[in-house]
């Protein structure tokens, strides 16, 4: 290991340690916002690990979030099942249902891929709705634990660490550097010998796994759930958004992106909720025609200009 | 190098477009150690040859084999795990890579599996090798475009190929360019390798190939040696008002 990867490994440990003391000094406002900081934090950044490099930008995470919170909630209303069972379940069928969708549209290219995965997203939300009140009752589903705001919180910066782990070893790994060859060229990809299929399934799968985790530890925080509000498509458009606007070249990009915009986004729908969605799109265009590189790409260019 | 036993096979290889046949029931062998030529008329299905023998398409009949095993069902990439490499007719460099990652990208996941300092190591001697040593360190898209084609060729060497398909890489370089990259794959050819080369530049055919198939309108019409191939007459009817 490079010195440089010391140093990385040493201001990472450093900001854990200070976002894990946050639930002691913060106030009960501020650590509702931070919870769900730590969650875009954890959904932005396994976005990122699939679509950065692949540039495939993906608008399912909605469905896999949805996919973790609805199972909890079923599982723990319904069936009198454990929160730890039901969040360990979770991610998995979400793993597979990524899978089923991979196979299905990772074969689209560009903008096809897009729209499919938002249809594919709705589709998913209709058709639980659908057996929710057609085969279940239609009643709420209630989640409810003897958890904090605080192990709530705990828990999702343990996944975060997770996801930063795994995006620190996939940078480093062939599978890593399979996806940067499929996002430039998926003709020289396939041949150099890269199973393009299976490289862009696996990561895909691993971003609804993690969507679905989180979705399945937030889901205590609502108490009451309904399948129309955890399958939310605002959640997919956030999670693009906020680390477009970090910047997904590094695996730090979504974080950068993450922590300011929810501060935005929080006052915004506390102050001008009326607003929100068309904040939603102004933001968006302002960073894809100012900042398309995100602030990971503002900071190159302003080191490089420094240097010269 | 002495010519060896037969390593691929082309047997009645065929590809329909639609109405179109771009390859229609080509068959030809290629030895260990031999650099064979495919030439012909613009248009000719020698790309689309190239593309079948590499899994970028399928043909609609007929077969190809390497060794025996069959490579007309295999999907590009395992084509490329078994030992064959290829070049673009236009060149595809990765632009968000640097120079040796994209050689790097050639070694990792195909034939020769290379990752690590050993792939780095075998990267910059092959970049070395090329005369792209000085540009090592700079940003690819400050390459020309002889540096590009070099760089995709390092790119195919990099998987330790059985077979390396090179299709038109002379095109489009100047005179001088033009000798030094026939100098190159002349020193490949030296090393032993097994290469199928699409050319154009009939000097390129004449002093590096040991045969040549002729194609036109997706047909073999000729095989052979290539001076004996270049006064077949049907050949040079062939070449007639396209040359
Ligand atoms: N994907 C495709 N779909 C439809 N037609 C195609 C396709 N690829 C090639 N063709 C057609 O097949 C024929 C053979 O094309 P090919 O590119 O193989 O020729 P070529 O011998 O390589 O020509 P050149 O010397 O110009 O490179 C042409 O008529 C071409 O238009
Ligand atoms: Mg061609």
């Amino acid at each position: 290991m490079r010195t440089n990867d010391w140093q990385s490994i040493v201001i990472a440990v450093v900001l854990f340690a200070l976002a894990a003391i946050v639930p002691f000094i913060a106030n009960g406002y501020q650590l509702s916002v931070a919870v769900t900081a730590v969650m875009y934090v954890g959904l932005a950044t396994s976005w990122a690990l699939f679509s950065g490099p692949t540039h495939y930008i993906s608008l399912a995470s909605g469905a896999f979030f949805g996919v973790g919170g609805y199972l909890v909630a079923t599982g723990m209303s319904d069936y009198n099942l454990s929160f730890w069972l039901m969040a360990a379940i979770a991610p998995l069928v979400a793993a597979v249902l990524a899978i089923l969708i991979g196979l299905a549209t990772l074969r689209l290219s560009g903008v096809y891929f897009v729209i499919f995965t938002l249809g594919l997203a709705e589709m998913v939300r209709n058709l639980v709705s659908w057996i929710q009140n057609n085969f279940l009752g239609s009643r709420g589903l209630y989640v409810l634990t003897d958890f904090t705001e605080a192990h709530i919180y705990w828990m999702l910066l343990g996944v975060c660490a997770i996801i930063f782990i795994f995006g620190w070893w996939l940078g480093r790994s062939r599978l890593g550097f399979a996806l940067r060859i499929i996002g430039n060229d998926e003709a020289v990809a396939k041949h150099v010998g890269i199973n393009t299929a299976w490289s862009k399934v696996i990561l895909f799968m691993t971003t609804g796994f993690f969507a679905a985790l989180i979705g399945a530890i937030i889901a205590p925080r609502y108490s009451y759930i309904e399948p129309n509000q955890v399958f939310s498509p605002e959640l997919s458009f956030l999670v693009v958004i906020m680390a477009l606007l970090g910047g997904t070249q590094r695996l730090w990009g979504p974080l950068v992106g993450v922590i300011p915009f929810t501060l935005v986004w929080e006052f915004i729908n506390s102050n001008f909720s009326n607003f929100s969605t068309l904040f939603l799109g102004l933001a968006f265009l302002l960073i894809v025609y100012v900042i398309p590189r995100g602030f990971v790409g503002l900071l190159q260019t302003w080191g490089e200009k420094i240097r010269t | 190098m002495t010519i060896g036993r037969t390593l691929l096979q082309v047997n009645g290889a065929t590809k329909r477009f639609g109405g179109l046949i771009a390859v229609n029931g080509m068959s030809f062998d290629v030895k260990e150690h031999e650099v064979m030529g495919i030439i012909g008329p613009n248009g000719s299905g020698k790309t689309t040859m190239m593309n079948l023998i590499s899994g970028e398409l399928r043909v609609t009949s007929g077969r190809i084999s390497m060794q025996g095993s069959s490579l007309s069902d295999l999907p590009p990439h395992q084509i490329a795990r078994l030992g064959i490499a290829r070049t673009f007719q236009l060149v595809r460099i990765l632009p968000s890579l640097s120079v040796i990652e994209n050689v790097i990208a050639g070694g990792a996941f195909g034939h020769a599996k290379k990752w690590g300092s050993g792939a780095r190591f075998f990267a910059e001697s092959l970049l070395e090798k090329l005369g792209l040593a000085e540009q090592m360190y700079q940003p690819v898209d400050a390459l020309t475009y002889i540096d590009q084609k070099r760089l995709e060729l390092a790119r195919a060497l990099a998987s330790e190929p059985q077979v390396l398909l090179l299709d038109e890489w002379l095109a489009g370089l100047n005179p001088t360019e033009l000798q030094v990259g026939i100098d190159l794959i002349s020193s490949l050819r030296d090393e032993g390798r097994t290469i199928i080369l699409v050319e154009h530049v009939m000097d390129a055919i004449r002093s590096l190939c040991d045969r040549c198939v002729v194609m036109n309108s997706g047909k073999k019409i000729a095989e052979g040696q290539p001076s004996e191939v270049l006064s077949d007459p049907e050949v040079v009817r062939a070449y007639l008002g396209d040359e």
